[in-house]
C-alpha cells in the first residue's frame, strides 16, 4: 500500500490516531508554521478529544491552539518554549493539567528513553519523496536543519510526513529516512516563508547592546578562550547576536582558527565560517536564509540532531565541547539563577529552549543583557522562575559592568587583571534600583500550577503559577 | 497653571510615557495604564501628582499610557504637556 495519502485526515485515520493520544511537532518553521494548526483543525473535524501536544516550541502563529484547548480537543501541552500569545492563555489557566516544560536537550532525551511516549509524530518537511525521505534544505518552505525532529521520527509509533514539495524517489540529500516514516501527505503549503526564517539577521545598532557585546567579547578573551580550537554559540537577538561581531573581530585580529560554531545558526555564524574563524558549523536550527543556503551548499556546515546537540544522556554532545556561549535573560538573581520563562508579572513569554543545556555544558557561560528594560531591573533578588540554575552561569555582562559568579574566583581575577569593569552582582542590583527607583514588592499569587519546569535530567526544577 | 485645552507629550515607545492633558472639573484626575503597574503604578501616580502640584495645576484630567518610563521622563512629559495645554501668559 502506498504511503501517500490524499488528505491529512486520511493520514491521521490510517495512523489510527485515537482520543487521549500524544502527537508531536517540531518548530523549524518557527512563526510561519502551518502544520500544527492544520493537524489540530483536522483532529477537531474528526471529533478527536483529549490529545496531548508535545511540541519542541510553540509560537504566536499557533494561537488557534487556544481554541482547541477550550473545546477539549487538546488537554495536555508539553514544549521547550511557548511564546507570549499561547503563553498568556496558559498563564490565565486555560489548561487544567499543568504544561510540562523541558529543555531542547531533555525533550529528545525523554523521547529516546521512552519517558515521553509519542503516538503520532507530524514532520513538517520542506521537501520529501513519496516514501518519506525528507529534508529541510530544499523547497519553497526551506528551513534548513530539521534537528529537533529526529527523536520524534525515531521513536513515535507512527510518523506522518507533511510536505508542500513532493520530489521523485529517492530524495537526494534527505536527512530523515524512509525507514522511519509511515505516511506522507502533500499539502499546498506547510508554512509562510516570511515567518519561517528572516531574510537576513541584522546586527543591532543600539549603542547599549553594542557596549554589552563588546564587554562580553573582551571577557571571553580575558578568560583565555580565544585560541585555536575555540568553539562558540550565541543567540540570534540583541546583545548576544552583537557579541558574535566583536568575537569575530578579535578572532581575526589574533588569527585564531576556531573549531566550531553551534546552535541556532544565523548568517553571522556563516560569515565567521567563511572568514576562517571556524572549521565547522553544527546546526540544530537555521534562523535566516543565509544559514539555510550555507547548510545546503557547504559541507562544513552540518545538520545535527537535538540529541547530539544537547541530550544529557547522549554518549557525547556538541554542547559538551563548547568553550563559550552568550545567552540572554529576562531576569537574573543574586544567585545567578536565570529566568527566560516568565515576564515580571508572571506571564509565560518563552522557555529554556537550549539555554539550560548549553549553560550547563559550556566552559564559559555569559549572560548578556541590559541592566534594565523599560524600568524593570534585570537583576532581581529572586527570579520569578528558575529556567537555568545559577550554578551553570559564570558571568553577567551589562552596560555598567560585569558580575562574576562567586564560584569562579579565578575567572574574576583574570577579568580584573585585564582591566575589565568587574562588579559584585549586588552592586549592579543597587545601581539598577538607584536608576529605576525602588519597586513595590510584588509577587504573583501562587494558587494553581500552570506549568512545571523540568530540569535537564527530568527533576522538578520550578513551577509557574496562574496569573489572575 | 490653568489647563485651557487638550495637549499631549511623550510617545508609546518602550521606556516612555504618553501624557494627555485636558481641562478638568475642579480637581486633578489621573488615569494611568502602565506596563509596570504592579511594581511602579503607585510611584508613577505620585510623581505625576507631585509634578502637577509644582506646576500649580489644580484642575485637569490627565491620561497616561506608560511603558516603563523613568521618573525624570515622567516629570518631563508632564511638564511639557502642561505647558502645551496651559493658558499662555500675556506679555
Amino acid at each position: 500500500m502506498s504511503k501517500l495519502c490524499k488528505t491529512l485526515r486520511e493520514a491521521m485515520e490510517r495512523a489510527g490516531l485515537q482520543n487521549g493520544q500524544t502527537i508531536s511537532f517540531h518548530h523549524h518553521l518557527r512563526n510561519g508554521d502551518y502544520v500544527l494548526n492544520m493537524v489540530l483543525e483536522a483532529a477537531a473535524a474528526m471529533g478527536l478529544r483529549e490529545l496531548t501536544v508535545c511540541a519542541s516550541s510553540v509560537f504566536d502563529c499557533h494561537r488557534p491552539l487556544i481554541g482547541h484547548i477550550q473545546r477539549g480537543v487538546v488537554t495536555g501541552l508539553e514544549a521547550s518554549y511557548i511564546s507570549s500569545a499561547v503563553g498568556k492563555a496558559v498563564s490565565q489557566g486555560v489548561l487544567d493539567k499543568p504544561v510540562v516544560f523541558r529543555t531542547h536537550g531533555s525533550r529528545p532525551a525523554d523521547i529516546m528513553s521512552g519517558k515521553t511516549h509519542i503516538d503520532v509524530a507530524f514532520l513538517a518537511a520542506p521537501s520529501s519523496d513519496p516514501e518519506g525521505n525528507c529534508s529541510g534544505k530544499y523547497g519553497p518552505s526551506a528551513c534548513g536543519s530539521l534537528g529537533y525532529a529526529f527523536a520524534d521520527a525515531q521513536m513515535a509509533d507512527r510518523v506522518i510526513v507533511i510536505t508542500d514539495c513532493l520530489q521523485d524517489y529517492p530524495l537526494a540529500g534527505a536527512s530523515i529516512g524512509e525507514e522511519l516514516v509511515d505516511l506522507v501527505v502533500k499539502v499546498d503549503a506547510i508554512g509562510d516563508p516570511a515567518g519561517i526564517v528572516s531574510g537576513t539577521t541584522r546586527m543591532p545598532r543600539d549603542p547599549v547592546a553594542l557596549r554589552i557585546a563588546d564587554l562580553a567579547a573582551q571577557a571571553i578573551d580575558a578568560a583565555g578562550l580565544l585560541r585555536d580550537g575555540f568553539s562558540f554559540q550565541t543567540g540570534a537577538g540583541g546583545a548576544s547576536l552583537a557579541a558574535a561581531e566583536y568575537v569575530r573581530r578579535r578572532m581575526l585580529e589574533k588569527k585564531v582558527r576556531g573549531s566550531f560554531a553551534l546552535g541556532g545558526i544565523t548568517g553571522y555564524m556563516v560569515d565567521m565560517l567563511q572568514a576562517g574563524c571556524f572549521q565547522a558549523i553544527q546546526d540544530v536550527q537555521c534562523f535566516d536564509l543565509k544559514a539555510v543556503r550555507s547548510l545546503r551548499e557547504d559541507p562544513r556546515h552540518r545538520e545535527i540532531t537535538a540529541i547530539q546537540y544537547a541530550s544529557p544522556w547522549a554518549k557525547s554532545t556538541a554542547a559538551a565541547h563548547l568553550d563559550a556561549v552568550v545567552l540572554g535573560a529576562t531576569q537574573i538573581d543574586l544567585d545567578f539563577n536565570v529566568n527566560v520563562h516568565t515576564d515580571s508579572d508572571g506571564y509565560i513569554i518563552g522557555g529554556s529552549g537550549g539555554h539550560t543545556d548549553v549553560a550547563e555544558e559550556a566552559g564559559l557561560t555569559v549572560v548578556a543583557a541590559p541592566l534594565s528594560r523599560a524600568r524593570m531591573s534585570i537583576v532581581v533578588d529572586k527570579v520569578l522562575t528558575v529556567s537555568t540554575p545559577g550554578s551553570s552561569v559564570d558571568l553577567l555582562v551589562t552596560q555598567y559592568g560585569i558580575a562574576v559568579n562567586p564560584g569562579r574566583p579565578e575567572l574574576r581575577a583574570a577579568l580584573q587583571s585585564s582591566g575589565l569593569p568587574v562588579k559584585d552582582i549586588r552592586e549592579l542590583r543597587a545601581l539598577a534600583e538607584a536608576i529605576n527607583g525602588p519597586a513595590a514588592p510584588y509577587r504573583p499569587p501562587r494558587k494553581r500550577v500552570a506549568a512545571r519546569v523540568l530540569g535537564r535530567r527530568g527533576e522538578e526544577q520550578d513551577a509557574i503559577y496562574t496569573v489572575q | 497653571m490653568k489647563i485651557a485645552r487638550q495637549a499631549a507629550a511623550g510617545s508609546l515607545e518602550s521606556s516612555d510615557i504618553l501624557v494627555t492633558m485636558a481641562p478638568g472639573g475642579g480637581e486633578v484626575e489621573i488615569i494611568l495604564t502602565s506596563s509596570v503597574e504592579n511594581y511602579y503604578g503607585d510611584a508613577i501616580r505620585e510623581t505625576m501628582r507631585r509634578t502637577l502640584e509644582e506646576l500649580g495645576v489644580t484642575s485637569a484630567r490627565v491620561e497616561a499610557v506608560d511603558h516603563g518610563a523613568l521618573e525624570c521622563t515622567i516629570k518631563a512629559r508632564i511638564t511639557t504637556a502642561v505647558r502645551r495645554a496651559g493658558e499662555e501668559a500675556r506679555l
